[in-house]
């Protein structure tokens, strides 16, 4: 039996085509794996080449569609690229995930200008820029789904981390703007606000505020579910909002954070 | 399959969005206790239930009455000796300001849609601590986040589901337990013609009122038993404490 044939009927994501940023890694790659399981055409955006090509075997290999593009989705002109590349070759977009994002950890006394602009450039304004490339193709397929990559913290403030804060506060009214404009398109915009997930984002913050790799994982004991979220979890939250499933959720901020936002225990 | 062997407790299951999740829970597999105050539309649903393969109960019970719950509760476990899912669902919902409610109509909102969550869970709860798993799943709604006009009671009860989600969360996170609430906005359900008539609106126009949203439109009994779907199953391992919102964008603006 070939893994082609295992997608069944039942898939969640049969025949649709999906455009996933920073795809490469973490909860990217973690959703690339299981958009494509679920039946999706899966392309990638990138800056890491290789990571992102491996990840385009890997689904090969089990049977599905992918592709990679290397680009920095900061940039109008990558974002272009990207879109056209997608659509020649699968011919639609009907899921976005702009999933693409850094993080400085700094507060604003601390944090250069440099990487300020950076972080919003990535984490916000890439949004804008691939969203304002694939909407038009989702209006002319009569709808699809945008999810925009926030965190707990474009919900609550956390210490050392303004301009990553000021980014995903961004990220969730942009969500709801868009989910305003575009829903008579049937397009529907949401987010997701995970918190601290068990990824290579989560070890350089370590190592940016000078702590062990662990501590994270440590600090995570205090939420009502005593762990970090695995890259898996969020990809599961992500599939929710690409769905059908989902067909009347949109503008909403979808908190996937082991209760960290409920409180502490 | 994606709830198998499962058992779900859905209060309020006889019409409306309850209706929908017990019909879609049975067909993920899950054994359905519902309950509900009117036995002869219960009959019926588990009777279609029992007819495509399912298994279901009812228990005719009043949420906002604690011998009721320990009942509801008890019945399941005598039928499916466990309770993996319960689905708080069971509200009423009068429209009047702070002016033109009365006491009982104050009482008997928050009693349905509060209380009763509170009794539930209270009865559900020691059995999933035991087995050191469980979900439950609140029925908030777009107005337990946001105002609305004269629905002062219903208002208040469901900003209170939301911050009960989140205390409960955190209490039983250790032991295995995710407890989340939804959001839906208006959706076609029994109660949204009924609120028009209250209102004396006519329902046509009442409901292009409220498909006045993102979507234009408004949300179907599935679309929302879909989204319980999601926090009931282990798509949503990671989630407690959430307030899932399916409301069309209604609150996004």
């Amino acid at each position: 039996m070939t893994t082609t044939s295992a997608i069944s009927a039942n898939s969640k994501l049969n025949n649709k085509v999906a455009l996933i940023t920073g795809g490469a890694s973490g909860i990217g790659r973690a959703t690339a794996l299981l958009f494509a399981r679920e039946g999706a055409k899966v392309a990638i955006a990138d800056l890491d080449a290789d990571a992102g090509q491996a990840v385009v075997q890997e689904i090969v290999n089990s049977g599905g569609h992918a592709i990679f593009e290397r680009a920095d989705v900061s940039g109008a002109a990558d974002c272009q690229r990207v879109v056209e590349r997608v659509t020649r070759q699968f011919d639609a977009i009907h899921i976005l995930f702009n999933n693409a994002g850094i993080i400085r950890r700094a507060s604003v006394a601390e944090l250069s200008e440099e990487d300020w602009d950076r972080v919003m450039a990535v984490n916000v304004k890439s949004i804008f820029l691939i969203s304002r490339q694939v909407i038009p193709v989702m209006a002319k397929l009569g709808g699809g789904s945008i999810i925009n990559m926030a965190s707990g913290w474009g919900l609550t403030g956390g210490a050392k981390a303004a301009v990553y804060c000021a980014s995903k506060g961004a990220v969730v009214l942009l969500t709801k703007a868009m989910a305003v404009d575009h829903g008579a398109q049937n397009i529907r915009v949401n987010c997701l606000c995970p918190g601290d997930t068990d990824t290579a984002m989560l070890r350089s913050e370590a190592q940016q505020l000078g702590e062990p790799g662990d501590r994270f994982l440590m600090d995570a004991a205090r939420r009502p579910l005593g762990r970090v979220g695995k890259p898996e979890e969020i990809a599961q939250a992500a599939l929710y909002l690409a769905s059908e499933a989902a067909s009347f959720v949109t503008g909403a901020a979808l908190v996937v954070d082991g209760g960290g936002l409920a409180g502490s225990v | 399959m994606r709830l198998k062997d499962k058992v779900a407790l859905i209060t309020g299951g006889t019409s409306g969005i309850g209706e929908a999740a017990a019909i879609l829970f049975a067909k993920e597999g899950a054994k359905v206790a519902v309950t509900g105050r009117n036995e002869m539309r219960g009959q019926v649903l588990t009777e279609r239930i029992l007819n495509s393969g399912g298994r279901a109960i009812f228990v005719r019970t009043d949420v906002s009455n604690a011998s009721d719950c320990r009942r509801a509760v008890d019945e399941t476990l005598v039928a499916f000796g466990q309770i993996d899912i319960l689905f708080n669902n069971a509200g009423v919902f009068y429209p009047h300001t702070t002016l033109d409610c009365t006491e009982e109509e104050w009482d008997l909102q928050i009693d349905t849609n509060l209380k009763g969550t509170f009794l539930m869970s209270k009865f559900a709860l020691p059995g999933m601590i035991k087995r050191g798993s469980g979900v439950i799943i609140n029925n908030s709604s777009g107005w337990g986040i946001v105002g609305g006009d004269s629905a002062v009671a219903y208002c208040a009860s469901k900003g209170a589901v939301v911050l009960l989600t989140k205390a409960m969360a955190i209490d039983h996170g250790r032991q295995g337990i995710r407890v989340n609430c939804i959001c839906p906005g208006d959706v076609d359900t029994p109660m949204l013609p009924e609120d028009a008539r209250m209102r004396g609106q006519k329902w046509e126009d009442y409901r292009a009122g409220c498909s006045n949203r993102p979507l234009g439109r408004i949300g179907t009994a599935n679309e929302i038993a879909k989204a319980t779907l999601f926090l009931a199953s282990d798509d949503s391992s990671f989630m407690t404490g959430a307030s899932l919102v399916v409301d069309g964008g209604g609150t996004a603006d």
